[in-house]
């Protein structure tokens, strides 16, 4: 599976680099894409209510209704027309990139498994909003996803008649075949929202709409693309005449030429066996599960920050169950931890000061715990040498950290940059361990395990408990700017945080024979 | 967040990326032509949906099978349900386009039998002959329908079967 991924996520990785310039992280479209998709979803529903007004259901009034719109209102109804066709257009741009990145970044396996399942219902109601929506135009594009759609489905066993002949000649059509059509085109899309609650229930704080710059440009990108180029129907339907030559709708019609040149049957299992590839993905193969996030109750006193910075809806806060003196206690649930430590990063008790016989966090990951963390920060700098020591933490899914990237600098690698907890940084630097501490998220300033990057700018500035301690040279802390995205970035970085280091004044006793006596 | 353009060059980058995500959009919405069908050509499509007479007749159910049936379910008749398939013969100017004998449908085949097959002709007059035989006999069929019919480019005509209306029918 690698052998595909990694090629994908080559791809993206320069995309987004050629986006990062001019959009920078915030407005990067390919960092938003599930936002974007929610955000056209919500253009297509507004301009959907008001072009609704104007629609007449009806073999000849639906045409009519719909050049009413186009031409003589224009200006509102034909450009919501115009808005409802691209946002929708738009909104399976956004749903495939988004399927392919969050594939190619490997975010569909282990608990994260919930997410992308049922992200496969999605596709198939999406397009379905798009069928039965061309079907209501009710002109010769119209009749031709008529005829072929009932023909397709005519293969399949389900119905007792056969649906296509209701679309053999102008006698056989019936006005009751719009009136389902337009119940569909209504109740399929409150489906597909119910569907992406439900897609969302593993994701906290999910992102469902844009920053307002990356709105904006969406939507004056479709507001201009309606004005210059409207949405147009092609020409009435008239079952007594083949419409020989369609202009596809290619986002939501793509599945036509299919059928047309391999046959019902095959497109059908195309459709199916595709439909039920992409939902087994996560287990092909099944993540390893590393250990999860575990609460050390003599530890915890309920504060709620685990909870609140947790990415994946993995903790709650539950009634206290030990009889100490607090109201709640963390509790994970092991399902829905995706082992990225963020927790242990946010918990107010995870502090490397403490002894270390005592070194048990409120919560924490059994398999890499924060002591070990502290041991090999021990380790690694432990060979360092001179006034330019840097300590450089990075994230497992980062750039990498394996090789050192310049000469005294000693890298020790995190599952997420926000497993850190901020006192960490305090202890390198008060302890002398280091003269600089350098973190490395994930490249471009996307995070993998999703508000680790976030989380950690909030601590190191304050906004966000835990905090780093004031008394922190902040001249001795770097950081990987958003937009790196190589090996080679990060070199670059940590050298010139290294050569920038501030000299150390000459200090009257070697402080490192304090720092044995402590650990 | 550091980025490493000034602001007008950055909103101007925005704005190519916008345009080429726009014209994408407005390309593929509508672009390039799809030709499903020969535009040179007339269709006529063959759609019927018809029950052919059952299998067998009905025959009286013995003393014993009576008995053996639980006393709510008995019957005098014991009847078939499965009915005979459909034989068809679609002649296009005298060339056999479609003929085939097409089985009922339903799980205990008791459905009619189900035929939707299309016909691509070129543009002009032709001639048309459809049979079909709904009986268990051996040759021959219990209707016929000759026809002459013409059609444009891009006509469509579509021919259908009732029974209780004598038989084939054109629905233009
Ligand atoms: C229009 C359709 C869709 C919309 C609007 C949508 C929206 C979203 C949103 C808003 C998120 C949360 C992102 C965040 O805040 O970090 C998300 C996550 C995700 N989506 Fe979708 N989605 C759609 C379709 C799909 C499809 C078709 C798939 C794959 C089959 C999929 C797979 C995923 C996965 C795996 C995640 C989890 C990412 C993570 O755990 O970090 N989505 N989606
Ligand atoms: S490691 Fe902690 S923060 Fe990460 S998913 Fe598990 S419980 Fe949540
Ligand atoms: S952050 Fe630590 S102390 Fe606070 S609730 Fe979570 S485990 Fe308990």
């Amino acid at each position: 599976m690698q052998a595909l991924q990694r090629p994908l996520q080559a791809v993206f990785n320069v995309l987004e680099g050629w986006l990062d310039r001019p959009f920078g992280p915030d407005w990067n479209p390919l960092y938003h894409l599930g936002a974007l998709g929610f955000f056209y979803f919500w253009v297509v529903a507004v301009s959907g209510i008001y072009i609704y007004i104007f629609f007449d259901t009806g073999i000849s009034e639906a045409y009519d209704s719909v050049e009413y719109m186009t031409h003589e209102q224009w200006y509102l109804a034909g450009v919501m027309r115009s808005l409802h066709r691209y946002a929708s257009d738009g909104m399976v741009a956004m749903m495939m990139l988004h399927l392919v990145r969050e594939f190619s970044l490997d975010r569909h396996r282990g608990s994260r498994w919930f997410t992308w399942f049922t992200g496969v219902p999605i596709l198939w109601l999406v397009v379905i909003c798009g069928i039965t929506g061309y079907w209501l135009v009710w002109d010769t594009l119209a009749q031709y996803v008529a005829t072929a759609t009932t023909e397709w489905l005519d293969w399949l066993p389900i119905f007792g008649e056969s649906v296509a002949r209701n679309f053999l000649a102008p006698y056989f059509l019936d006005d009751r075949f719009f009136t389902l059509m337009v119940f569909l085109h209504i109740a399929v899309p409150l489906i597909l929202l119910l569907v992406l609650w439900i897609h969302l229930q593993r994701v906290t704080k999910p992102e469902i709409f844009p920053a307002r710059g990356l709105a904006i440009g969406s939507f004056a990108m479709l507001l201009g693309l309606s004005l210059f180029w409207p949405a147009l129907s092609q020409g009435p339907a008239d079952l007594s005449r083949v419409p020989a030559v369609v202009g596809l709708d290619w986002f939501y019609l793509i599945a036509y030429p299919v059928v047309e040149i391999w046959g019902a049957g095959p497109a059908w299992a195309l459709a199916f066996g595709g439909s039920m590839l992409i939902a087994v993905l996560p287990w092909l193969p099944p993540l390893r599960k590393r250990s999860v996030a575990q609460v050390d109750l003599a530890n915890c006193n309920g504060c709620t920050r685990c909870q609140e910075d947790c990415p994946f809806a993995a903790i709650t806060m539950i009634p206290r169950s030990d009889g100490r003196p607090f109201e709640r206690e963390a509790m994970v649930d092991p399902e829905l931890c995706t082992s990225c430590g963020i927790c242990a990063g946010a918990c107010p008790t995870s502090t490397p000061f403490r002894r270390a016989s005592a070194f048990v966090p409120g919560i924490d990951l059994t398999d890499q715990p924060l002591s070990d963390l502290r041991q090999r920060i021990h380790d690694g700098t432990a060979n360092l040498t001179g006034d330019r020591r840097v300590l450089l933490l990075g994230c497992a899914h980062g750039i990498g950290t394996g090789k050192a990237v310049a000469d005294n600098v000693a890298a020790v690698q995190l599952p997420c940059i926000g497993a850190l907890p901020p006192a960490f940084i305090d202890y390198v630097l008060s302890r002398d361990l280091a003269d600089g501490v350098f973190l490395a998220g994930c490249k471009g300033g996307e995070c993998y395990s999703r508000f680790g990057l976030r989380w950690t700018a909030q601590r190191l500035t304050g906004q966000r408990d835990p905090h780093l301690r004031a008394r922190v040279p902040r001249e001795r802390l770097g950081q990987l700017q958003a937009g790196a995205r190589s090996g080679k970035h990060l070199a670059t970085a940590v050298r010139a945080f290294q050569a920038g280091l501030p000299q150390r004044p000459p200090e009257p006793e070697s402080p490192r024979t304090r720092e044995a006596e402590t650990v | 967040m550091k980025t490493f353009f000034r602001p007008a060059g950055r909103y101007a980058g925005q704005a190519l990326v916008y345009l080429l995500f726009a014209a994408f959009l407005g390309y593929f919405a509508s672009a390039p032509k799809y030709t499903h069908f020969p535009p040179d050509q007339a269709l006529i499509k063959l759609s019927l949906a018809h029950g052919a007479k059952r299998v067998g007749g009905c025959r009286r159910f013995t003393r014993a099978e009576l008995q053996e049936m639980a006393p709510n379910m008995r019957r005098p008749l014991d009847c078939p349900r499965q009915r005979l398939p459909v034989v068809v013969e679609f002649v296009i100017d005298g060339k056999t386009r479609y003929s085939a004998a097409v089985p009922p449908t339903g799980l205990s085949g008791d459905g009619p039998s189900r035929i939707y097959q299309r016909f691509a002709v070129s543009p002009g007059k032709h001639a048309i002959v459809a049979r079909l035989r709904d009986s268990d006999r051996s040759e021959g069929f219990d209707y016929e329908t000759t026809a002459e019919i013409e059609l444009a480019a891009q006509q469509s005509v579509a021919i259908d079967f009732r029974q209780e209306m004598g038989g084939f029918l054109f629905r233009w």
